[in-house]
Parts: C-alpha cells; structure tokens; sequence
C-alpha cells in the first residue's frame, strides 16, 4: 500500500519493461526504497538507523561467510583456526575484527533505533506490529551473538556458554535435561560447539527473513516522524529517493568513520583479553563478563540475591533477565496516550530520560564485577526499569496534558500558512 | 436418507480430508522426533560416565580436582575440625538442609566428593586448589556470582540454590574411589 501520489514506476528502457511484464523485482525496490515511497518532509537523523541496522546485518553476513571459509567448528582447533584466521589468512585479521566489531556497531545502532522507538512511541497503532517484529529480530540477534562469542573457544566463549545455557537449568523440573539437551552433553563441548556454529550461520539469514516482515509491515502505514501527526496530504512527504537515500547516505559515511576507527586503531576495545586463553573446563576466569551490549540484562540477572516467596533467587533472576525484553511486547497496550512524539509530552519526556539514564546505570553495573556497591544499585535500577514499563508509562500516559500538536507535518516544517500549506479556505472561482 | 445427499452432517468427502490431514500430520511430527532427539548428549558422550581415581596421595586438609562427564569434581580429605564444623550447624537453618553424613559414605565421612559446579550457573568454584580462597564458612567460593560454600559444600550465602552436588559414586578400595 503506498499514498495516491506516489510515483510510479516506468521503465523506458526495453530491456527493464520487458523484466518489469515477467518479474517485477526492479518495481518492488523501487516501491520500496526508491522514488515510489513516500516518506515524511520532517524525518530527523534519527530515522537514519533502520536503514544502518540493515547495513550492519550484510556487513556481518558478508565478513561472517568468508570468515566460515577458514574456521573450523571442532573444540581441538577451533581455537587455532581462529589464531590461523588472525595470522596467516589474507585478510584474516581485518575480516575477524570487522566482524566483531560490526557486532558491537549492530548493536549500538539497534539500541539507538529501540530508543527512537521509545521516545517518538512508535510502537503505537497502526505500527503495533512493526514493532513486534523488532523485538523479535532483537530477541534473535541477542540469540546469534551469544552463539557468535562462542565460536572462537576461548575462556569468555567457553565460560559464557556455561553460564547462558546455565539459565536454563533455573527451570524447574525439566531445566537440567532441557541444559543437558541444548548443549547435547554435560557440560559445553564439541557438540555445543558444532550446533552453535550451526546455527550462528543460520540465524542471521532468519533475521533477514523478520526484517523483510518488519519492513512489508512499515510499509503498511508508513513512515512515522518527529510530530507524530499522520501524513494527510502530498506536500507532507518527499520521495524516498533521492531525499532519504542521500540523508541515510550521509549517516552511513559518520558510520563508517566510527566503525573503522574501532576495526583499525581499537579492535579490542570492546573485547575481552581472557578469550585469547584456550578454554578450559576446570578453571574460571576471575570476572566472567558478557559483551557489552548484554551487561544491562547481565545487571538484572544478577540483582536478585535471595528467595522471593517460594521461587528460587536463580529463577527469579533468569524470569527477570527474559521479562526485562517480553516488557516490550506489551508496550503498544501499556503505553495508552493518544499523542505519539516525545516532543508533545513533557511528563512523558522526564521520564524517558530517566530510562535511559537507568539502563545506561545497569549497563555499568552489569560490567562491573558482582560486589557492593554495585549489585544494590543493580537491584534499585532494576526495580526502576521495571516500574517504568509496567506503573510510570500506563499512569503518564492516562494523566499527561500533551502540547499542541501541528494541523499537519506540512505546518510543523513551514509554519501556519494556509496559502502555502493548504489550498485557499474559499475557492477562488465561485 | 443420509447425511451425504441432503448436505447435511458428515460427507465422505470431510471423512477423507480429516483422515488424509490427520495421517500427513501425524507422519509430520514423527519425523520431528529424530531432529529433536539429535541434539541430546550422544553415545560416546553418555560413555564416559564412570571415572577411576586413586586418592592414596590427599592427605588431611588437601583436596584435588578430577574430571568426570567433562567436568571438574572436588574429591576432598576433611580435617576433624572440619568436620566438627560441618556437624555443629543446625540443618534446619540451611537453604538446602543435609548433613555431612548424607553427604559422604558412611565410615568414610572425612571424603567429601562433590561436583566442581556452582549450583547457580556453573562456575568452577575456588577452594580445592593450594591457596585459594575458601570463603568465610572455609569450604568454597564461587567468584562468578559470590555464593560461599562450607566445608560440607552446603550452599550458606549467595544466589546458588542448591549445595554443591554429589556425585554417585563408591569406594572400590580404601584408596580408589569411581565416580559415575
């Protein structure tokens, strides 16, 4: 579904009107992400980065493909292959630190893109379901990081694997057989690590197939922008392209500026030295971590201490960990105000801040080792993070005076001018 | 007159749909027993499930680590005050409540062999090695998520649930113990 006045396509060359009558695949695009899609005048920088995390998601697959061409998923020389691709593989050191660090990238560009989400409510109808499908593809990238980190048999990797599918085992009855079943032995070992080789060359490919879901829905209603007012008529949108291709094109380039100055001056930044230590079953690193982009949950996980009535300190931590992301399912029913942008909710606004600054603190607690301070302000984040979602958003949005908002995106861009913005009040032939 | 010719009821039409559907689905979820099934601990795997260890070499106070199913197993030679200490405690206080003697082979109370796996997630606790720390009840410490075992390996403080597990296993002479 499109706007009335989206162009259409029409090829001149024969070549293209002869494809155009049997596969009209150069017309999909064009619909899609070209000249034929409408968007809104308005869009900030901030909807630059649906578009990055897709970039993001072929450079992973790109460098992950070749990088599958040297590894080899075998806990005797996984290690190794992983120090062969490192030193003697053309290449190999670039393609593995792109690769790892176009994880950290994905996922500073996807947080960036929920948060967008969360402060303009994009979540709210009609795009309930383009944002459920987001938190699937989050839920499966999470999925196919954690399986990534394994691969390379180190310490982190190894240990990391033990104490994620440990989370099972918090389930009651079946959570022992359900770990012994997931690592397909007892304790992480080399049919742990094969399956998850297996699939971490998978999932990638069933995130492409969300996303096309994700953007089949968007495409529905939509765009929505800054004001959160809904396109009402042409002057409110500008073509796809060239419009947005160039703005995204200029987020790409500060992207990529960011990113190769992570692969080539700092690519073990983000890393952990302990995972260029061979795994080993019988000894713990020190202060076993997960990748920064886990650490908010990793906090949640850890906040809980003791028994809660009768559910077990372990399992409530592990129902704390899943909730803290389900919570974002039900954020299109909790969050019930009828104004969309952030910009026209004032209460609203204080406290979207203050999310952020409570995950930015449980991030920082989640790195940090499982000491005091450090777990009792876990536990008070924690706690906050959770009453945002489930008490603070439902009693704001229900209470909250919202601002004004524009007639249209039209006035909000240009100003009240009706001779500009709208045809005149009376006609001008009687 | 019958259902099939006033159009009412069930045709034989319906009776082969549901049948065909039915038998095709039934085929279906069959086939998903193998896919599922593969993924569990295979045979080599489940063979290595009983290990040998001689433990004529540990002496009071010492402990040493051994491999059993790929993981680590604490096999440790108490001291009398040890186990005094482990006696003294009310079980009924504890969050998993055993006693030392449920825990060990009757007669052979000083050999307490449990799993080398923190009952929270899974860490390789400290306390078996030379020179490690034992935690404030003198058995182990897990330095993942802080929980502190005594010197009957039962969980006393921090996120673990359960003490540390004890293996099956029995003493096949005075210095050889088999676990599994």
């Amino acid at each position: 579904m499109s706007f009335p006045w989206a162009n259409e396509y029409k090829p001149t060359n024969p070549l293209m009107q002869w494809m155009d009558q049997r596969l009209p695949l150069p017309r999909f695009v064009y619909n899609a992400v070209g000249a034929g899609y409408p968007v809104p005048r308005n869009l900030n920088y901030m909807w630059n980065f649906g578009i990055l995390a897709g970039f993001a998601l072929v450079l992973q697959i790109v460098t992950g493909v070749v990088l599958a061409m040297h590894y080899a998923a075998n806990d005797k020389v996984a290690f190794d292959s992983v120090e062969h691709i490192m030193r003697d593989v053309n290449w190999g050191w670039m393609l593995r630190y792109a690769h790892a660090n176009g994880a950290s990238m994905f996922f500073i560009v996807v947080y960036t893109h929920i948060f967008r989400g969360f402060f303009y409510s994009s979540y709210k109808a009609p795009r309930e379901m383009i944002w459920l499908l987001g938190v699937v593809i989050f839920l499966l990238m999470m999925a196919t990081a954690f399986m990534g980190y394994v691969l390379p048999w180190g310490q982190m990797s190894f240990w990391g694997a033990k104490v994620i599918t440990g989370l099972f085992s918090a389930i009651p009855l079946i959570g022992t057989p359900l770990q012994q079943w997931l690592l397909g032995g007892f304790a992480p070992d080399n049919a742990a690590l094969n399956r998850f080789f297996s699939l971490h060359f998978l999932l990638p490919f069933v995130i492409l197939g969300v996303i096309i879901l994700h953007v089949w829905a968007l495409h529905i209603p939509g765009s929505s922008n800054p004001t959160g007012v809904e396109v009402k008529q042409e002057s409110d949108t500008v073509p796809f392209h060239p419009y947005y291709t160039a703005k995204d094109g200029f987020g790409l380039g500060i992207f990529l500026m960011l990113y190769c100055a992570l692969v080539f001056f700092a690519p073990n930044l983000l890393g952990h030295p302990d995972n260029y230590i061979p795994a080993n079953p019988l000894s713990t690193p020190a202060h076993i971590v997960p990748e920064w982009y886990f650490w908010p949950f990793y906090a949640i996980l850890r906040a809980f201490t003791s028994d809660f009535l009768f559910i077990p300190a372990k399992l409530m931590g592990v129902l704390a960990m899943f909730s803290a992301i389900l919570v974002w399912f039900f954020l299109p029913w909790l969050d019930t105000g009828p104004v969309r942008s952030g910009h026209y909710r004032p209460l609203f606004r204080k406290f979207f801040y203050a999310l952020v600054v409570d995950v930015l603190v449980l991030g920082y607690c989640g790195g940090a080792p499982a000491a005091e301070p450090y777990v009792m302000i876990s536990q008070i984040a924690a706690t906050y993070y959770f009453l945002h979602f489930l008490v603070i958003l439902p009693i704001v949005s229900s209470i909250e005076t919202p601002q004004p908002l524009p007639f249209s995106i039209t006035e909000a861009v240009l100003g009240k001018d009706d001779h500009a913005t709208l045809a005149p009040a009376t006609p001008a032939v009687a | 007159m019958s259902g099939a010719t006033n159009g009412e009821g069930v045709r034989r039409r319906d009776f082969i749909n549901i049948a065909a559907v039915s038998f095709a689905g039934v085929g279906g979820l069959a086939a998903l027993y193998p896919l599922i099934s593969q993924m569990a601990p295979s045979a080599d795997v489940l063979a290595e499930s009983s290990t040998e260890i001689d433990i004529s070499a540990i002496s009071p106070g010492q402990a040493i680590k051994a491999v059993w199913r790929k993981q680590p197993v604490f096999i440790r030679n108490l001291t009398p005050a040890e186990i005094a200490a482990a006696d003294k405690v009310d079980v009924t206080t504890l969050r998993d409540p055993q006693t030392l003697e449920q825990r060990t082979t009757a007669g052979k109370t000083n050999w307490l062999i449990t799993m080398g796996v923190c009952t929270h997630l899974g860490c390789v606790p400290l306390g078996a090695g030379e020179g490690e720390v034992k935690g404030e009840f003198g058995g182990y410490f897990c330095p993942c998520h802080g929980s502190v075992y005594d010197t009957a390996a039962r969980i006393r403080k921090g996120p673990a649930p359960k003490n540390l597990e004890v293996p099956p296993h029995e003493f096949s002479s005075d210095t050889v113990v088999k676990i599994g």
